[in-house]
Parts: C-alpha cells; structure tokens; sequence
C-alpha cells in the first residue's frame, strides 16, 4: 500500500505516493521528476544524489522518502533564484570545473552547504567537506578553485 | 604548419551546454521516462563459471505486472564474424553471448535473462522467480591458473592464434603475438647495465559516476527507438541490430548526455535487452544499472603480469629492450595486449627490440576500453625500469630519458617513422619546472614517468547550418564527454569569423547526420573537428558564393575575412563588405538556405607524449601514501579549449593514482566481486589529491589544420609509474606490483628492514 | 616499389623474409600480390590487422584503397582500439 506524503521542496508545498522502502532519491527523480538529484551508487558513498533536508547536507539516496513528511526539501534545481544563477554555478562554469557534468549537481548542493557554514574555508577544509563527492573526470582541481574563488567572491561582497 | 593567428581558438568561452549541467536540467541516459514505461531488470549468474542446462520463466512470467521475459533463447545464433566495429576488431559472437549467455555462464554477474515489468520491484521479484539449472564447473580467476596446465576451460572450441609457439586443442590462451626487430641477445651483451622487473597489476574499472542505462521504444512496425547515454550511438545501432538479427536501419539511438565513459560505454550491454524487451512487451522499456551491476558485469580493464627488462651503455644509450605482456581479456578474448606491445617501448629509440603479448581468458568480465587501453600497465613496467636504469647509471631520470627520446625521423618500436612529435619537448619544459627542484623531506620521494598514446581518426560527419539571423548550428554524432563541443564551436567560428556565442554546437542521433565513428581513441577534437572546419569552410566558399552573385563579380573577387566578403583582386573598393548576419538575411534571394557538410575518414592523427613528476609522502607506521605534488607535461599539437586540455590531463592524472595506490578487484574463491561498490572500491576523493598542475606543450601536428593533437588519453599513462617509482624513492622499497595500498606497502617496508 | 616490413611473428610466412619489395599502387594490390606469394598470410593477417602506410596507422576496413607512392614502406600491426 502506498504512503501518501506531504513536504515542502525547494520552497514549494509538494506531495507524492510512495511505497516505505522507497529512497527520497528515488521519489525526487521518479514521482516529482526532478531529475536533477543524480544516482550514482544507492550506497551513499558517492554523493551525486546530495540534497539539503532541513538544512542539513544529506545523501537522498540514504534517506526514506517517508521520512521527509513535513520537512524542508532542497535540491539543485532550487539553488538558481529563477534565471539568476548562484554564485557557485557561475564559478563552475567560469573555471570549467565540469567535464561530463554528472557529480555536479551534488558537488553545488554540498558546496553550498559549505560555505553557508564556513564563508572562508581552507583549501584541506573544502576537500574534506566534498570528500563525499566522487568526481572521476576532473581530479578535483577546477572544482575547489571554483568553490574558493565563490567563496571569496561571496566574502567581498558582504563587506 | 603556417603560423596562423588565431581569434578564437585557444580562447577559454563557458562550454555552451554548462547551464544545463549546473541547474541540473542537462539529460542524462536514466532522466528520460515515456508514458506506459515498463522497468526491465537483468538475472545474473551467480557462479563464474556453469553450465546452463535449463532455464524455466513460467513463474516469472505468472507474476502480476510482468509483461515480458528473455533468455538466450530469444536471440538469433550470430555467426563468429570479426569485423571493424567500436574502436579495434569485434567479434559479434563473442558481443552477443556476452550480452545474454547461451550455453554457459562465463562470469558472476553474466546476464542469463531479463524481465519487464511496471517497477523495479515486481522486475526484481520475477527475476528471482526464474528456475536457471546450472552445472557449477570450477572457476578460473587469473592468469596462472588459466594457463596451468589442465586448467578449466573456458571455450572448448576456442584455438590459440598468432605467432608459434602455440598450445594445440583447447586452451585458454586467445592470441599470442610477437613484434620486434635486431638481435636482443647481442643489445644486452653490450649493455654496460640490465634491468629486469616483473609486475602484477590487477583488474580495475573506469569508474564513471554515471551506470549505464537505456530507454528502448518499440513501435508496432518494429522500428526501435533507443535513448542510451554512450559513447558512439552509430555504435550502438550497430552492435544492437548485430546482436538482434536486425536491419541496421530499424534502430533509431538518441545519444543523451553522458556522465562519464573513459572507454567503457564503447561497446552495448542493456541496450539489446532493452529493445527486445520493448519489442515482446509492445510497452517502452527503460533499463538502469546498479552500481554493483556496473562493476560486476561492464567491462573493466586486464589484470597484467608484465615482464620487462631493459639494457643500457655507461653512455646513457639503450642498447636493448624485451618485454612479455601478459593480459586478462576477462570471459571472452580481445584484451588491449596489441596496444600494449606497441606502446610498451614506444617513446624511446631502440634498435634491438622484442616484444611479447598474450590475450588469455579467464572467468570474469569481458574486458573493454579503458583510457589508452593497455598502455598503463605498459608504462609502469618500462618506466620503473628506466628509473632503476638511470639510477644505476647515475643520472637524471629525465636526462637519461632525453638521450633516448624518441623523436620526428625516429623509427618506431611498433614500426613506422614519426612525424614532428613533442617527447623532447615534455622531457624539456618538465626539467625547466620548478617542481622538478623544490626540496623533500624525510619519507618523501620524487617519481618521474613518461607515456604515450596514438590516438585515432576514423570517420565522422559535421554539418554546419546559418540560420537567418547569422548564427551558425554545429551538427556531429560523437557524444560529448569531456567538453568537445566547445571545442568544436570554437573552430567553426574560427572559420566563420564569428562570434563563438553565436555557434550552437549540438550531437545529434543517428539518423540526423553522416556516420560518425564513436567518442573514444581521444579523436573527437581531432577528427570530428577536421570534419566541423571543412564544413565550416564549405559554409564559407557558399558565403563568397552569395557575395559574388550580390555584387556581380567572379568567386575569386571575394575573399571572407573576419566573418566577412570583402571584394579583393581587381574588385577592391568596389563593394562594401557584407558580413555572414546580412548575406544570412538574404540567403533565399541569393540561393537557398546555407549550410555545409563533411564527411572524412580523418587521417595524420599524431601521437601525444606526456612526462608527469609526482612527489609523494609515505607514512612507515601505516604504508599510507600521500600525493604531495604533481605535475603534468603534455603535447597537445594545438590547444583548442586549453581549460578543456588541463581538465583532461588532470582527470587522466587522478584515474592514474587511483591505480596506482587503491584501485583493485578483489575477487572470493568463488570468482564473485568481493567490492563492488564505491566504499571499498577505493577511488581518489577530494582529500586524497593536491591541486594537478599542468603545462600544455604545443608541437604542432602537421596533418591537422590547426595542429590538433587528441589529448584524453595519454594523461593516464604515466601516473602508475610515477607513483610507482616516487614511493620507490621515498620507502627504499620495490614495487612489484599494484595497488600500492597500505598493508602492501607495510608489507614492503618491513621486509625491507 | 613498395617496402613491406614483416614483424618477427609473420616471418614464417614469408619464408623468414623480413621484408620484400612489392610493386602495387595500392594496399588492396599489395594484399593481392603479397597473398599470392605467400597464401598463409591471408588468413593470418584477416583477423585484428592494421596496416601502417609511411607512419600512418590505418584500421584495417579503412586500407584497401589507400595509394602507395614508389618508396612507400608498410607494417602490420596489431588493431588497435582508443578509450
């Protein structure tokens, strides 16, 4: 028998069917079609199906879909405010850091959470943040330039 | 190679498909759904290596939401035909058992039926309601024991081919070949140092984050609608109608956005089973792996036990070289060995050479490409041996490589002549780089290595189309998976003389443009670029065409300068320019609508040469291994994208130390994948990696218009060695073999005390 | 006249010739001359061949039309495949 759910994503009221088993992951890409949240392992190791649940980085792929009832949903298709991108999504595109583009969306997702924690990180303190996001084609290193540069973009601008 | 000052070209615009990839809207194989979609699952074989004596789906079939079921039975017997296909030679036989077996499960994970049905779960849950009758047979799980004399086999009809010596009746042993040429015996006589070495590395995986995937429509007339995130859709038409007994024209493949290949999306796996599913169930079938399904049963790389031994004069001159390459092909043969034996010695010069290599099978995966398929493992064994040489020698790792470098005139090791080639040239600016001076510590070590790889041509389609307004549609069929389409509109609006914003670089299915070879051999910016700029040039001779009909003069009167006609040659003056916006205004007054179009087996696709420095920090109490630093040296002909070129080099770079110090498949006695998941499947992360840097070198390659050499592959050459002989120098230890993992290093460490 | 150089594993075809001059103005008369000579390397060379014309590696389906000038050298190679 099917569970019915109601949460909120990305600002918005939503609610879907879905079996007790079934993954957030799984309701996010196949009910609410949003197909940005990527799967890349349903194991939780790594990291291409990561959403901010109650403002708290998290794998979806590791959380019941029943589970979010009542809570706050983030995934990457909320972190443009309409066609204004997010300062992250500006910098990965200016510093190429993306080839095929699959893990980017979870690397956005938990950037953000990042620097929303800590406006001024280290370059080891961004690598062990994102240590949780694979990347096979890039080798990490446009990704944290663009995720430093963002963040000293973001600094200077609150001055 | 004139020097021609290009406008665009080099230039670094935002790749025109990156918005989509980072608001998450970009498409890839698993985002498409269609209404009335079935879930296609796979039954595996749990043994490595059995006998199916008899599969029985009536129970499957019973189940509520099941609409269809296949075996073997339902495939066509398809005749062991060897043909061009992919990227080397394909067997067709070998691909069809490989994708459904018939008579035998040749690896855990071997599909042996599949099931479409409304979910996942009513799919997963008639899979297990099949009745498959196995003969367990025992295993074979390396290459001792598939060569060990009476040792399992795998296929009774299967002979040994190539050279003699070779085992009569049935073997393992695929193919064995040998190349060379002087007296090898007499090179090392004269050798004033010999090195010989001998490693084992093991079965690893291109690790894309992306599992493969597929959506299959069937339509009533039994045309095939596929979307599939791969490599070479014309590829997958191919090899799916080759695999189903059908015309090549009754598939239609969408090629979506792929994330990530490095060769192992060359080839089909789902696709078969997705169409034919569709076909029996009338229903759109979409078909996505697990994760453990990608690692089980895709297509890794070899295992290799590589011998190698080298001699050299007090002068620093190689006198000799011989090398056995011994490769896992997996459940079927066809390993990289050829590559390897080509690529193994092919950066030096070497008058006295002999090379070895054995494709052999054994109870796992089917091997398929993995970024310059063979030549790795190659590199790790010549290169260590370099080090050892050059240390024994007492000199520079790069000087003693500079006496031997391989240049322009030089014959290969493989055979022919090289043209202009850039070795020297990464051996040079690598020694310039301050890396190769900063100091190390204690526990530390410096490792240098250099590779090789040839890259292709092959054939590929481009068309370019104006539209009204000016701007210019590029139209290819080579999927996109490491920024080439930015490339390639960067060289179309080099020859238009626009813009690069105002080109729309687009891949598009199989029935919308020429043939196209796949994505893969790192040809795509190499050939389907040379395609793109003689459409490009096309669009401009019709341009000059439209000019000279305006202006009522001779075609010759009208050069196209900077995006435009510019009347020249007696007709200078005459006539105001007209740019590509206006004559694209009046482009049915003056002829019809313009575009252009190419088609080419591209040739002159010039090897690329890397030299890599890497310095790591062991730890004696653990055996951990920290990358400390890396530099990465590599001829790129002509940097079309140059961010896209470092982006290459150093994605090549972080696959190569994955290799090197955590990477393996461990497999239980029973021939099953002990980790087959990303947590104990250890690639690097984040925090595993310093920044990569890298030089572009640019030796241009005469054959291509721009010099453009393809750059996606050599990166992964010289990693393993690297790190090999970095660790080497750090611990005072011997690396025989792969990965460098802790407790292997440990191991080494205290052994060695 | 085309040089054909033969790499240690085919020489027993050839009678141990590690290479021979052949007159042909292209590969497909080359293959034709070189098969007549020598009819084993036919089924040797079918299989996973390229063919390396003056240090360009060619796909065997893609060879057989490939001209030779008068001091073209060819080799076999093992095919090939890129990731």
């Amino acid at each position: 028998m099917k569970l019915h759910v109601s949460t909120t994503v990305n600002g918005e009221p939503a609610e879907f069917l879905c079996s007790a088993e079934q993954s957030l992951l799984d309701v996010l890409r196949e009910e609410l079609h949003l197909t940005g949240t990527k799967e890349g392992c349903a194991t939780g190791d790594c990291g291409a199906c990561s959403v901010v649940l109650d403002g708290r980085l998290v794998c979806s792929c590791l959380v019941l879909a029943p589970e979010v009832a009542g809570r706050r949903v983030e995934t990457i298709e909320g972190v443009a405010r309409g066609a204004e991108l997010h300062p992250l999504q500006r910098k990965f595109l200016e510093h190429a850091a993306l080839q095929c583009g699959i893990c980017t969306p979870g690397f956005i997702v938990a950037a953000k959470a990042l620097l929303e924690r800590n406006p001024d990180p280290s370059e080891e303190e961004a690598r062990y943040w994102l240590a949780g996001n694979l990347c096979r084609c890039t080798g990490y290193d446009k990704i944290i330039r663009a995720v430093l540069d963002t963040a000293s973009e973001l600094r200077g601008a609150t001055r | 190679m004139s020097e021609r000052k290009f406008r665009q070209v080099g230039t670094r615009p935002i790749r025109h498909d990156g918005l989509d990839k980072v608001t998450g809207r970009a498409q890839f194989g698993a985002d498409f759904s269609l209404p009335g979609m079935l879930w296609g699952k796979v039954l595996r074989s749990p043994h490595a290596h059995a006998r199916i004596r008899s599969i029985d789906v009536s129970a499957a079939l019973a189940l509520p939401g099941v609409h269809a079921v296949i075996t073997g039975r339902d495939f066509p017997e398809v005749a062991a035909e060897s043909a061009a296909g992919g990227e080397g030679a394909t067997d067709f036989r070998d691909l069809a058992l490989n994708v459904m077996a018939r008579d035998k499960a040749l690896y855990h994970g071997h599909p042996v039926a599949a099931v479409a049905a409304t979910s996942v779960r009513i799919a997963e849950e008639a899979c297990k309601k099949i009745a498959v009758d196995y003969e367990v047979l025992t295993p074979v799980l390396s290459l001792d024991q598939a060569l060990a004399k009476d040792a399992p086999i795998l296929h009774e009809r299967m002979r040994a081919s190539g050279d003699e010596p070779l085992p009569e009746g049935p073997t393992n042993l695929a193919s064995r070949r040998e190349m060379g040429r002087g007296d090898v015996a007499a090179g090392f006589a004269a050798a004033d140092a010999v090195v010989e070495r001998e490693f084992r590395t093991p079965m690893v995986h291109q690790g894309y984050i992306e599992p493969h995937a597929v959506l299959a429509r069937t339509g009533e007339d039994g045309r095939a609608v596929v979307y599939c995130c791969t490599q070479g859709p014309f590829m997958v038409r191919a090899f799916s109608a080759k695999v189903l007994g059908v015309a090549t024209d009754t598939i239609k493949v969408v090629p979506t956005e792929i994330g990530g290949g490095f060769g192992g999306k060359t080839t089909v796996y789902l696709e078969p089973l997705a169409i034919l599913l569709s076909r029996k169930s009338g229903r759109p079938v979409k078909m996505v792996m697990t994760r453990e399904e990608v690692f089980r049963a895709t297509g890794p790389t070899s295992g290799t036990h590589i011998r190698v031994k080298m001699g050299a004069k007090r002068d620093g001159t190689l006198t000799a070289a011989e090398a056995v390459l011994v490769y896992e092909a997996g459940a079927f043969k066809g390993s990289p060995v050829g590559a390897a034996m080509m690529t193994v010695f092919a950066p030096y010069k070497l008058a006295n050479v002999r090379i070895e290599g054995w494709d052999v099978v054994v109870n796992k995966p089917k091997v398929a490409a993995y970024r310059a398929p063979g030549a790795p493992m190659a590199a790790l064994a010549t290169e260590t041996v370099m080090d050892e040489l050059a240390r024994k020698l007492g000199q520079d790792p790069i000087d003693f490589r500079l006496v031997n470098a391989a240049h322009e005139g030089v014959q290969a090791t493989y055979g022919p002549k090289f043209r202009a080639i850039g070795f020297v040239e990464s051996l040079r600016a690598a020694k310039a780089h301050p890396h190769y001076r900063a100091p190390l510590g204690a526990n530390q070590g410096r490792g240098v290595a250099c590779g090789f790889w040839f890259n292709a041509g092959l054939s590929s389609s481009a068309n370019v189309s104006i539209n009204e307004d000016g701007s210019a549609v590029v139209m290819s069929g080579c999927p996109d998976i490491g920024g080439s389409r930015a490339s390639l509109a960067l060289m179309a609006a080099e020859e238009l003389g626009i813009p690069v914003e105002q080109v729309r670089p687009v891949v598009v299915d199989t029935e919308s443009i020429g043939f196209n070879d796949l994505t893969g051999g790192s040809r795509v910016t190499f050939a389907t670029g040379m395609a793109v700029i003689e459409a490009a040039r096309d669009v401009v001779n019709q341009l000059r065409a439209r000019a000279a009909k305006t202006w009522e003069v001779e075609l010759d009167a009208v050069a196209w300068n900077e995006g435009r006609a510019v009347a020249v040659n007696g007709a200078e003056g005459k006539h105001e320019p007209l740019t590509l916006r206006q004559l694209a205004a009046r482009a049915a007054a003056t002829g019809g609508p313009i575009s252009g179009r190419a088609s080419l087996t591209a040739r002159g696709a010039g090897p690329g040469f890397a030299t890599h420095l890497c310095d790591v920090e062991v730890d004696r109490e653990t055996g951990a291994v920290k990358v400390l630093r890396y530099t990465a040296v590599q001829d790129a002909g002509r940097a079309v994208h140059p961010s896209y070129v470092e982006g290459q080099m150093q994605g090549g770079v972080a696959q190569g130390i994955g290799w090197a110090l955590n990477e393996e498949y461990v497999y239980d006695a029973r021939g099953a994948m002990e980790n087959p998941g990303f947590l104990d499947y250890r690639v690097p992360v984040a925090s595993d990696l310093p920044m990569i840097d890298t030089v572009i070198v640019e030796v241009p390659n005469p054959m291509h218009p721009y010099g453009v050499r393809g750059v996606g592959e050599t990166p992964i050459v010289p990693p393993l060695a690297a790190v090999a002989n970095a660790v080497e120098r750090a611990a005072g230890v011997e690396i025989r073999e792969l990965p460098i993992s802790p407790p292997k290093l440990l191991a080494l460490i205290e052994g060695a005390r | 006249m085309a040089r054909v150089v033969f790499a240690p594993g085919l020489r027993r075809f050839t009678g141990g010739a590690e290479s021979v001059e052949i007159e042909a103005r292209d590969v497909r008369e080359l293959l034709g001359a070189l098969y007549r000579r020598w009819p084993e390397l036919e089924s040797r060379l079918a299989e996973g061949t390229a063919i390396a014309v003056d240090g360009e590696v060619i796909p065997n389906g893609e060879a057989l039309f490939e001209p030779l000038r008068p001091d073209t050298e060819v080799h076999f190679l093992p095919q090939i495949g890129g990731g």
